[in-house]
């Protein structure tokens, strides 16, 4: 498959993954579509990867598939990212009864 | 001994700081022990050293105190040269400046005991700057004395700085001189750039190939160096108004610092001047005229500080015409018999004006000779020497300074002459009006007339004794065969300069003509003065001509009104317009537009989430814009 497919697919992903963050208030949506923007890029990073390692491995046989093995400890780290994330979601609802972000605006106080 | 050069300068620094520092706990006896003792020791040493220099042989020696200014090719050591024309001045400086340290003891003994700390600390400070100026090895050193003579001279002209008018003459002294200390500055900076080096020895011996429109224009500049401090026109008018100071401190600026620093410089740089003619018929000319004018004005003044400090610029002028003329032992002979005499002249006047309880002014005085003996007679020799009258000390040196402005140009001698006559006139003028005739002062100062207490008459004792002899160390050819013993002493400062100028010496006949006239003239202006003064003093405010005399040829009301008046009025336009619009306008300005752009930026702050992330999202699509197409 070419690479633009997947080029569009990403940029696609991350513009509705960018529309989300901006227009919803409900923090759980926004966190999604923070993922949603994270694994668009991580998306892309496997592609180029494949991309460049078609490309490598006539010119040297030992190439490896570094950047694909790499995805894997980005999507860890989102795991990881996503525990916080909830967490602090969670404490917010217990403090605010509510998971609309607006309500964060009285940290300016 | 000469390698303890340095305990020169640093004693009297050293008695400045203590007096300084320690001028509410001292008493006034060990301030007055303490602050001419420094004096004295420096004294010593200078003496002993100048026993070193004057052996046969002796070779200038530079020592080398430390590095002062290391940068890239250039440096400056602080360096002291010992040679014969330092040494020299290193005894006029300490004995001159002794004698007047003892002498102050008594003058200024009715201040309080700070003030008189504070006033021998300032005494000090002064010779220890006019030791470091004669003492440097290169004209950044002699800068730095340059500069401290300039501010000492202004801490002791306003050392009564609770009179406004005395402060105000202290800051003319010093903005006066900060004008020719420019031109000192430049030229020093100018050597740089030309020579590579500012150490006498090295600018001297490169100067020689240099272009005479370079040198003309470095000593050029530093002769305006020289006119400040040394009271030449066009900026002299400094010096008659420094008698705001005490006595004594007008004694020592006259006599043994300060003034002469301008003919040492002079003669420091010899070989430069005489490479380039046209300075030296500038400087000729200076002298000329200052002494011509300033004589003038010294005829009509009444204050008996006054007219010596005319006489002082009129006599300076005369040093200037010989170091003008290339007779650069004849100016270094005059600045030494008149630190004599004008020492003399000054403290003598002290003691009349300590006589008669500050009173100034000779209309009032008068019949003094009763009273004072001791200073009468001081006196009276010291004006015979300062008038030219043989044997006196004045006769030799400006008669040398005179017969070498014939060989010159007979013209300067001849208005040389003229400046004589006026000399002989005004000090018997002076002294006939002061100490002949009749007392007019109140009966209250005459009840109170008597002869200074010991600590100011023996100063006066002994520089008379100096006077009076101080001529014979520099007896002409014509009267002694190799009775030029100063001559012969400076020859090796001066050698390369007599080189180049090959001058003959004059015909005996001649000389003793020359010499018969300016006598003769001296004694005519001697005499009349004193036949016309000595029953009927001039008690009447001057007239005509005399009153513009008087009046000093309104050169201060003429500096006024087309320096100072201009500048006043550009300072309060500034102070008027420019401060206030532009200055304050910027100012404020900032400070508006400041609180009116936070005021508005303030607004984006809302605390709306979403906002703060629509502007990022915006800022990174701004920025991956940039980046696609400002690629370079």
């Amino acid at each position: 498959m070419p690479i633009n497919y997947y080029i569009f697919l990403a940029v696609t992903l991350f513009c509705i993954g960018v529309t989300g963050v901006l227009t919803r208030r409900n923090a759980i949506i926004i966190f999604m579509c923070i993922e949603l923007m994270l694994n668009a890029v991580n998306l892309l990073l496997v592609a180029f990867s494949k991309m460049h390692y078609q490309e490598m491995v006539k010119l040297n046989p030992t190439a490896g598939i570094d950047g694909q093995l790499f995805v894997f400890f980005i999507m860890v780290v989102a795991a990881a990212e996503v525990s916080v994330g909830l967490a602090i979601i969670v404490m917010m609802y217990r403090n605010t009864h509510s998971v609309d972000v607006n309500f964060l605006n009285r940290l300016k106080h | 001994m000469i390698h303890l050069v340095w305990l020169v300068p640093v004693l009297p620094l050293a008695g400045f700081l203590i007096l300084g520092l320690g001028r509410n706990n001292l008493s006034k006896a060990l301030t007055g022990l303490m602050g001419s003792g420094v004096i004295l020791a420096s004294f010593v040493i200078s003496l002993l050293i100048f026993l070193e220099v004057k052996q046969e042989g002796f070779v200038p020696v530079t020592v080398s105190l430390s590095e002062f200014i290391n940068a890239g090719k250039l440096q400056i050591p602080f360096a002291f040269q010992v040679d014969q024309l330092s040494t020299l001045f290193l005894l006029i400086i300490t004995g001159v400046g002794f004698l007047i340290h003892v002498y102050s003891t008594s003058y200024m003994h009715e201040e309080e005991a700070p003030h008189f700390a504070r006033y021998f600390a300032y005494l000090n400070l002064f010779v220890f700057s006019m030791l470091l100026l004669v003492l440097g090895a290169n004209y950044v050193i002699m800068f730095i004395g340059w500069e401290g003579v300039g501010l000492c001279s202004y801490l002791l002209i306003g050392f009564w700085f609770k009179n406004l008018e005395y402060g105000n003459a202290a800051k003319k002294a010093f903005i006066m001189n900060r004008i020719g200390d420019l031109g000192f500055l430049i030229a020093v900076f100018w050597m740089i750039n030309q020579f590579g080096s500012v150490t006498f020895g090295e600018v001297f011996a490169k100067a020689q190939g240099t272009p005479i429109a370079v040198l003309t224009g470095i000593t050029l500049l530093l002769f305006v160096g020289a006119t400040g401090k040394s009271a030449q026109i066009p900026l002299y008018t400094w010096l008659p108004d420094a008698m705001a100071g005490p006595t004594p401190v007008s004694a020592l600026i006259h006599a043994a610092t300060m003034v002469t620093a301008g003919i040492y410089m002079i003669a420091r740089s010899n070989i430069l001047y005489t490479l380039s003619p046209v300075t030296q018929t500038v400087v000729a000319l200076t002298g000329l005229a200052t002494a011509i004018l300033a004589a003038s004005i010294a005829l009509k003044q009444n204050d008996i500080k006054k007219v010596l400090a005319y006489s002082t610029v009129s006599q300076l002028g005369y040093m200037f015409i010989g170091l003008g003329v290339g007779a650069y032992t004849g100016a270094v002979f005059h600045v030494m018999t008149h630190a004599f005499f004008k020492a003399l002249l000054f403290l003598g006047a002290g003691s009349v004006i300590h006589a008669m309880g500050g009173e100034q002014d000779i209309r009032k005085m008068g019949g003094l000779k009763a009273y004072m003996p001791v200073t009468r007679w001081t006196f009276l020799l010291a004006c015979l020497a300062i008038a030219g009258i043989p044997p006196f000390s004045g006769f030799f040196s400006k008669d040398e300074i005179l017969s070498a402005a014939y060989a010159k140009n007979p013209v300067y001698y001849a208005i040389g002459v003229a400046g004589a006559l006026m000399t002989a006139f005004y000090m018997f003028r002076l002294y006939a009006t002061t100490f002949l005739g009749d007392f007019r002062g109140t009966a209250h100062q005459k009840d109170h007339l008597h002869e200074s207490p010991s600590a100011i008459t023996i100063p006066l004792i002994v520089l008379a004794a100096l006077s009076v002899t101080g001529g014979l160390i520099g007896m002409p050819e014509v009267f002694v065969k190799n009775g030029h013993l100063l001559e012969h002493f400076l020859e090796p400062v001066f050698a390369a300069s007599y080189k180049i100028q090959q001058a003959e010496p004059a015909p005996a006949s001649k000389e003793l003509t020359l010499m018969a006239i300016s006598v003769g003239v001296a004694l005519l202006g001697a005499l009349y003065a004193w036949s016309r003064f000595r029953k009927k003093p001039d008690l009447a405010e001057a007239t005509g001509f005399g009153k513009v005399l008087a009046n000093k040829w309104y050169v201060d009301e003429i500096y006024n009104a087309i320096i100072v008046k201009p500048l006043d009025a550009l300072a309060s336009f500034f102070n008027s317009f420019f401060e206030k619009n532009v200055i304050d306008g910027l100012v404020n300005g900032v400070g508006r537009a400041v609180r009116y752009g936070s005021r508005q930026i303030r607004l984006m702050q809302s605390g709306q989430v979403g906002g703060y992330v629509l502007l990022m999202v915006i800022g990174m699509v701004v920025l991956f814009l940039v980046q696609i197409f400002f690629k370079k």
